[in-house]
């Protein structure tokens, strides 16, 4: 099977890496158009999304990302990730719209929870595990579904926190910053890139 | 507030300087540069009055910025904005928090206000940042709380050959500590001055428990990018781009070069016609008094 790709351009790429690699995936870092043709599924990772937009542009992922994720391309998008897949994207304080992927029928409002020292971690109970898992939450975004389409996974008091549309998936919390594979493992599993283990909810 | 929501813990602080690896952290000292910085594509700015080559001109004790200098650039950007604090100056370190900054830098670079202790970083719930010229200092300062490490380097120089010590200095030290047999950590902690249990850490996975990165006179692409290739976790540029000819499009090119800093083509490409770099200083002309470096243990 082709490797699973982490977009590697700024950010909390190590992270997805090792725990990929932990559940027996081969990963490939990408950073440009013909390196991202050649994965099955691509992790977006945490990182500043300013950032990862302006170097995504600059090296012409974006386009090339955009039109795989269309065709059906399996893509994960983790806090600044996700708000790269949203549809809109505001931010909280500050009276910006910010370019991003424009896929997922979702708006991200940046910074939602306030600055570093508002960042928490959280217990959550998420679609298709069987117990908590630990949410930690960095500057995070809240993610409200815009259609339909979008399923929530999981939510606190304040709204969505990890939501699905078809073959996009959005968190806005740090899976990767984790020592649990439960959410990665769910993620390649839905879309047939890893065969479904026997203890597949609890590990 | 949720009883089961945990702020300001050692995961959320350690977490936000893993977002910011593979990026470019820059000085700033108003509202202006802090757009440029962040449409530049610098992941956090360093808010401060003066960037160090100022401070080392104009001389005098450097302090904490004034608080409403440092909220004017809160209000301009919304990627992370980091503000220095002396070193052992745990009241500034106080109204930082209050302000609700999103990093504290317990920075060498500012008149230290305590020859002997360093502020006690796990008391807060913003995460601090500090620099260390050796391994033992890094673990020493993880032991009080810092949730990342940078070099020191020489600040406002723009001369790299300090950063370039400090960063090889630590990541040797590590290399070798990972290769160390078991029964020798203890004997190591007592000459390093470090804590065992940092140590132990290192020995056991090959690296330093929070991110790392370059600091103190990195002002072109490649120099960027050599610290990266050194094994840096990513870069902060104090004087290296407003001090040079053409800030905007340096600080893009030194965010470009950061990305992709494993491919000289990419480095020539971004490396190209980016106007004056800022003079810098031969170090080995600066007198004892005068290196940054020195400050703190």
């Amino acid at each position: 099977m082709s490797p699973v790709g982490v977009l590697a351009l700024q950010g909390g790429v190590a992270e997805h890496v090792r725990i990929l690699r932990s559940l027996g995936c081969t990963v490939r870092e990408v950073r440009t158009p013909e390196e991202l043709s050649h994965v099955s599924a691509v992790f977006l990772p945490g990182g500043e999304s300013t950032t990862l937009i302006s170097l995504m542009n600059r090296w012409s992922v974006t386009p090339a990302l955009r039109d795989l994720c269309r065709r059906g391309l399996p893509v994960f998008g983790t806090c600044a990730g996700a708000i790269l897949l949203a549809k809109e994207v505001l931010e909280k304080e500050h009276d910006i719209s910010q370019e991003s992927l424009a896929l997922a029928d979702v708006r991200a409002v940046r910074n939602y929870f306030g600055r570093q020292r508002s960042s928490f971690v959280q217990s959550l109970d998420i679609k298709g595990l069987s117990s908590p898992f630990k949410g930690i939450f960095i500057r995070a975004p809240l993610l409200n579904p815009l259609s339909e389409k979008v399923r929530v996974l999981s939510s606190v008091e304040d709204g969505p926190v990890l939501l699905r549309q078809d073959n996009l998936w959005l968190s806005s919390f740090h899976p990767e910053l984790t020592a649990d594979g439960r959410v990665h493992r769910l993620f390649l599993e839905e879309h047939g890139l890893m065969e479904p283990a026997t203890d597949r909810r609890d590990g | 507030m949720n009883d089961a929501r945990k702020e300001g813990t050692w995961e959320a602080k350690k977490g936000l300087a893993q977002m910011l690896k593979g990026g470019v952290i820059m000085d700033v000292v108003n509202a202006d540069q802090a757009r440029i910085a962040q449409e530049a594509g610098a992941v956090a700015v360093m808010a401060l009055e003066r960037v160090p080559a100022d401070i080392r001109s104009q001389g005098g004790v450097a302090r904490m910025s004034d608080p409403q200098m440092i909220r004017g650039i809160q209000e301009e950007v919304d990627i992370p904005v980091m503000a220095k604090c002396r070193i052992g100056h745990f009241v500034e370190a106080q109204i930082l928090e209050a302000m609700a900054v999103d990093f504290i830098d317990e920075s060498e670079v500012l008149t230290p206000a305590d020859e002997s202790n360093h502020v006690d970083k796990h008391k807060f719930s913003v995460p601090f940042v500090c620099g260390a010229t050796n391994l033992g200092e890094a673990l020493r300062r993880i032991g009080e709380g810092a949730a990342m490490i940078r070099t020191k380097g020489e600040a406002g120089t723009g001369n790299v050959v300090e950063a370039v010590r400090h960063a090889r200095s630590v990541l040797g030290a590590i290399r070798r500590l990972a290769a160390t047999p078991g029964d020798e950590l203890m004997s190591i902690a007592r000459e390093m001055g470090a804590p065992f249990d940092l140590v132990l850490y290192v020995h056991s996975n090959g690296q330093l428990p929070v991110v790392n990165f370059a600091a103190g006179g990195v002002a072109t692409p490649a120099d960027a990018a050599m610290m990266m290739q050194l094994g840096m976790d990513g870069v902060f540029v104090g004087s290296g781009i407003f001090k040079s000819g053409n800030p905007e499009k340096r600080a893009r090119a030194i965010v470009e070069a950061v990305s992709r800093y494993d491919d000289p083509d990419v480095l020539a490409r971004v490396s190209e016609n980016l106007g004056e770099a800022m003079v810098g200083i031969n170090i080995t002309t600066l007198g004892e008094e005068e290196r940054m470096a020195r400050r703190g243990w």
